[in-house]
């Protein structure tokens, strides 16, 4: 349990290395509104959100498939709902890393087992001096903790301090929307616990 | 619906379609081929661990600054006799997409999501007036990663 699971190499993200965001013209926006609260669960799910916006089924997928190549689709998937698979720990880990190495840890960290979300966020000192945040999801606090010690020694020396904030209260939960769309969209910050 | 209703083929189907749909002319009928059921029993399934809650939604996951729109995490130190009264003025704002009370000094924080980019800022400069308190704000710099997998 004490030997590192740090990968040796940096893994590669899409999403940090996909093209730079580009407008979404007049019928991508119609596909997005028209998807955001969910795909349609029937055969062909593209000639379903056809008919709603004025396509054909193919140009449907030709369209979304374009918006997955260039990052505005990050995939169409499944979105578990945490406490209902027995997740019900969600801890925010806040690490205060050495800026000079933080770019290659944040990627080495982000692969580890439990993180959802990655990223590099702005300190605020003298108050707040932390600069990685990765979120954690477990079936208790412990495991998380367990998680949390696996980035811990994956981050070494160059990580002076950090916390785990767990969410203690829901205070408000809604999904992204676009103007004149329907509730229940999703998108990056839908998943966030 | 939790996770003592679900069989087999159900923790199957919800562990692949974390990973994405194929993004093919029968999208759920390549599915169920690989996982050896049939397209209308995968689609029946899919419907009830959705209804039933055991996913929240299933659909297209967008790259919210992709689509031309803003997106913050940003955080408040709240004095404990006045938490209630700061999460109404905070929630009010339609901006405000998530809010989690965590326990730490700062102990409100929310997920800000606005049309555009530039609204960001005129979100908070309300936020700060309506509460009496200073927004740290935390957009991200750099991503590493974003994907919820959680096998069951």
């Amino acid at each position: 349990m004490s030997v590192s699971t740090c990968p040796s190499s940096p893994v590669s993200s899409r999403d940090v290395q996909a093209c730079e965001p580009r407008e979404l013209d007049a019928v991508d926006r119609a596909i997005v509104l028209a998807t955001q609260a969910g795909l349609p669960l029937v055969p062909d799910p593209w000639g379903a959100v056809g008919r709603e916006v004025g396509l054909s089924g193919e140009a449907v997928l030709e369209r979304m498939q374009a918006m997955q190549a260039r990052g505005v689709i990050r995939r169409v998937a499944a979105v578990p709902n945490h406490y209902r698979l027995g997740y019900v720990a969600n801890g925010m880990t806040v690490w205060n890393v050495d800026d000079a190495h933080v770019a290659r840890l944040g990627r080495e960290v982000a692969a580890l087992e439990g993180v959802s979300h990655c990223y590099r966020r702005p300190r605020h000192l003298p108050h707040w001096p932390y600069n990685l945040f990765a979120m954690l999801h477990g079936r208790s606090h412990d495991e998380v903790e367990r998680q949390a010690s696996v980035l811990r020694e994956c981050l070494g020396e160059a990580c002076r301090d950090h916390r785990i904030l767990y969410s203690s209260r829901i205070l408000k939960k809604t999904g992204l929307r676009l103007a004149g769309s329907r509730p229940g969209a999703a998108s990056d910050i839908e998943r966030r616990g | 619906m939790t996770l003592d209703d679900l069989d087999d083929i159900d923790r199957r189907l919800i562990n692949r379609l974390q990973d994405g749909l194929p993004l093919v002319a029968r999208p759920y009928a390549a599915v169920a081929d690989e996982l050896e059921v049939a397209e209308g029993d995968l689609l029946y399934r899919l419907e009830r661990l959705r209804e039933g809650g055991v996913l929240s939604r299933f659909g297209p996951m967008y790259h919210a600054e992709r689509l031309g729109g803003g997106l913050t995490l940003a955080a408040l130190a709240v004095p404990e006799a006045d938490f209630e009264r700061v999460i109404d003025a905070v929630n009010a704002f339609p901006e405000v997409a998530h809010n989690y009370r965590r326990e730490h000094e700062l102990n409100m924080w929310f997920v800000l999501a606005t049309e555009t980019p530039e609204a960001i800022d005129t979100a908070i400069a309300g936020i700060e007036a309506a509460t009496g308190l200073p927004v740290y704000n935390m957009p991200k710099e750099e991503e590493f990663h974003v994907r919820l997998h959680l096998p069951v």
